[in-house]
């Protein structure tokens, strides 16, 4: 186990070097310039050839990129080019932030999606299996920007039920914490909800048309016991895949729920920092996204061993 | 039992109300601030941020009238050159330290020479700060500067503890403000305290303000109705009706000193030899076309009043001569007809947001009756400021946040070879009238070189001018003693909970 993850760990340093460079080249085709940019209705030629001169912007791409890298390995992630804050700092700021907003969502997306799924693909063809196909489908559609403005009038504008938005650390208040994190967790889990809703109906679906499976009901065995025991427990392979993935995917990508609720978070960071030109933050972000990616891809292969016995013996 | 007695407890601990202190503040901004440092700052929300941390030398009031705040005094000598002000004496920094006469004379030293500062400009015309007394200072300028004392009242006058210069901005702002910084989190909050010592306390009624960056106009207005905030800047003037009809709301506006509307490529690059930016009298049949009221109505549901010229209304400079002029698109086509053009063709370069982009599409509407055939180029903001300063354009959105001096709103963009003239303009005669008119302190005389000033630029035409911009606001009905300022800056001086 130990070596199959040394393994994945290293296979991981050359898909980082190329990563890096590319963000670095692409960010640097970009039209603007961060520092005309940051400027704005104050534009002092000096000043921008001061802060120019100590960006190093003038110096040619490669040298920036080696400078950045050798910086990075020592630890330093410069600097923002428009708050003056460490860019390492404001990472493990936000880190916390989209780590804990990502495993409320999937822990709801997986709780909604996982037994709807068994749900729908036992009762396959039935009215049941119709609103949950249906509910998949609104799930995937409907989008997260609309949502979320309608929850926080209702839940928190009419009926008060729940802060409109903000974050308070986990640390400071837990109960607050977690209500303010309910809104915007629901929000962004009902598409992975239905992705897994969907999948896990499709594997169900797979497993239970098996022999053994029609052994085991021959045999007596309880429906629940089939189901849940047999069935199941073959069928979550492609699920803990997609969950992994989508894990992922939620730290990166939940802009729109960042910017709804107002949650400092990753996806709120990067796009801010693309949009100013920020290059150290958006180098810095990607390269903790680029990193948690591949830390998901090889949680996913160890718990593929757990799930599935076959694998701890490869022939 | 027992499990449903616990999940009973568990949804009243996440469904209770929130309770909110009265004594702390929570305001909404449009954008998260840049660097937290008055010399270095860029930003319009900065200067928020700065209001209650960071006491100036001098404010404003609600007229624009300027008025001492660390300063208890001033006057002027030697022909306007030598400014010496007397300092109170009973303002603190942050940390303790007096604000006296070297304290003011490191900072102006500071925001002078940093290599990084933005506020040069603003105090070019300082060739030494010399400590006189204790509590006094004497400022000599080369030549007498009309803007000064404006610019002392902004970032250029406030006064950061010079114990903690090298720290400023990278987290930490230690001011003299009635408030004293805490924390920021980037994104998501600046949260400040009061400051018990500040020799105005009694007239603050905070304990502790926070100020939460929320760009979208709908979540600042849902969180205000919410009550998870007290003010927000900026409502859309979309959700106009929404905040009249509730009454746990106020809105509030008033005229800012900004302007938006559009300028000519006069010389910057090839891109400046397109016919509208070559002959005055398309630019001024161009002008003819637009129906400012139209504007007002439906972009800026009656808030955006009608500019014609650069001083908005609550300037001492504005000069209704310069307004008016009905939307008159036979008078258009005839203007084209002598300049030899049936139909004119331009391009319109703006920054991509809904705003510009409604503003835009009207404009083409309208000035298409007279025959002009406009595209547009909505860019993203950053590529937008590149091309503009490349002069990759025809004809470019214009839009200035305002100063409260009319220099910054008139020469910083039309004087020849000024920073913000992206459009390369150049009139040497109405350079030298704005030149002029920053040396002379008399407000009579230079309201008199500034109407000379704007009757050149108004046969010139480098820049049309369509709106002021708004100041608005809205806020709890649960607060009491809040004035707005046109210049967009939150005072929080005797502003409080309803009792």
């Amino acid at each position: 186990m130990l070596k199959l993850i040394a393994r994945r760990i290293l296979v991981a340093i050359p898909t980082l070097i190329i990563l890096s460079m590319i963000i670095f080249g692409l960010q640097r085709m970009l039209p603007g310039d961060p520092i005309q940019t940051m400027m704005a209705e104050e534009s002092d030629p000096q000043v921008i050839a001061f802060l120019r001169e100590k960006y190093r912007l003038d110096d040619p791409v490669p040298v920036q990129y080696l400078a950045w890298v050798g910086n990075v390995l020592q630890g330093d992630f410069g600097r923002s080019l428009r708050t003056g804050l460490p860019v390492a700092e404001m990472i493990l700021q936000k880190l916390p932030i989209t780590v804990q907003l990502a495993t409320m969502a999937m822990i709801m997306a997986m709780l909604i999606g996982i037994p709807a799924g068994i749900l729908a693909a036992v009762r396959k063809n039935t009215v049941l299996d119709y609103i949950a196909n249906a509910v998949a489908l609104s799930g995937m559609s409907i989008p997260n920007f609309w949502l979320g403005i309608i929850l926080i009038m209702v839940l928190a504008v009419s009926w008060k039920l729940l802060p409109a938005s903000g974050y308070v650390p986990i640390t400071q208040d837990f109960w607050l914490s977690v209500r303010t994190m309910l809104m915007p967790a629901f929000v962004l889990s009902t598409a992975v909800a239905a992705y897994l809703m969907r999948h896990t109906r499709s594997a169900m679906l797979g497993v239970l048309s098996s022999d053994y499976i029609r052994t085991a009901r021959a045999k007596g065995l309880l429906s629940k016991t089939v189901i849940l025991k047999h069935a199941l427990g073959n069928a979550l392979m492609p699920i803990v895949t997609l969950s992994t993935l989508l894990f992922g995917d939620l730290l990166a990508g939940a802009v729109l729920t960042e910017q709804i609720f107002v949650i400092p978070g990753f996806g709120k960071l990067i796009v801010d920092a693309v949009f100013t030109r920020d290059y150290a933050v958006v180098q810095g972000v990607v390269l903790f996204t680029a990193i948690g990616f591949i830390a998901m891809n090889i949680l996913a292969d160890v718990l593929y061993i757990v799930v599935n016995p076959r694998l701890r013996h490869p022939q | 039992m027992l499990k449903k007695l616990a999940m009973g407890a568990t949804l009243c601990g996440l469904l209770g109300s929130t309770a909110v202190s009265a004594a702390d503040l929570t305001v909404a901004l449009q954008d998260d601030p840049d660097i937290l440092d008055p010399h270095r700052g860029n930003t319009f929300v900065g200067r928020m941020v700065f209001g209650p941390m960071c006491d100036a030398l001098f404010d404003i009031d609600t007229s624009l009238n300027i008025v001492p705040r660390l300063a208890a005094e001033w006057a002027w000598s030697e022909g306007d050159t030598v400014l010496t002000i007397t300092l109170r004496e009973d303002a603190l920094f942050h940390d303790g330290t007096p604000v006296n006469a070297e304290a003011v004379e490191a900072n102006l030293d500071r925001a002078m020479t940093l290599p990084e500062s933005n506020r040069k400009a603003e105090l070019a015309s300082i060739t030494s700060v010399e400590v006189v007394g204790e509590y006094q200072v004497a400022i000599t300028l080369e030549a007498p500067d009309a803007a000064f004392l404006a610019n002392l009242t902004d970032r250029a006058g406030m006064m950061v503890s010079p114990a903690t210069f090298e720290t400023t901005g990278e987290g930490g702002l230690v001011c003299a403000g009635p408030y004293k910084f805490v924390e920021r989190i980037q994104n998501d909050r600046i949260v400040m305290e009061k400051f018990a010592d500040h020799w105005d306390a009694d007239n603050y009624h905070f304990d502790t303000v926070t100020y939460r960056p929320i760009p979208d106009t709908t979540v600042r207005l849902a969180n205000l109705q919410s009550g998870d905030l007290d003010i927000i800047e900026r409502p859309a003037p979309s959700d106009m009706a929404t905040i009249e009809n509730d009454p746990n709301v106020v809105f509030e506006l008033v005229t800012g000193l900004g302007f938006y509307g559009v300028n000519f490529n006069m010389g910057n690059g090839d891109r400046s030899q397109s016919p509208i930016n070559q002959d005055a009298r398309l630019r001024d049949a161009l002008n003819l076309t637009i129906d400012r009221n139209v504007l007002n109505e439906v972009l800026g549901m009656g808030t955006y009043l009608p500019a014609y010229q650069p001083f908005s209304t609550a300037s001492w400079a504005y000069n209704p001569e310069f307004d008016g002029g009905e939307r008159d698109v036979e008078r258009a086509r005839e203007l084209m007809a002598e300049a030899g053009h049936e139909t004119v063709s331009f391009e319109i370069l703006y920054a991509n947001n809904s705003a510009m982009q409604q503003l835009f599409e009207l404009v083409q509407a309208m000035a298409a009756e007279a025959g002009f055939n406009i595209t547009l180029r909505p860019t993203e903001f950053a590529a937008y400021v590149d091309e503009r300063e490349a002069g990759n354009f025809e004809v470019s959105q214009f839009g200035a946040s305002g100063r409260i001096d009319p220099d910054g709103n008139f020469h910083r963009y039309l004087a020849c070879g000024s920073a913000g003239n992206v459009g390369h303009y150049c009139n040497d005669e109405l350079t030298d009238l704005l030149n002029q008119a920053r040396v002379v302190n008399d407000i009579e005389e230079r309201k008199a070189l500034y109407d000379q000033a704007q009757r050149i630029a108004a046969e010139d035409l480098p820049a049309l001018y369509f709106y002021y911009t708004p100041r608005t606001w809205a806020y709890s009905a649960n607060l009491e003693g809040f004035v707005p300022y046109a210049d967009g800056v939150l005072r929080l001086a005797g502003l409080k909970p309803k009792q």
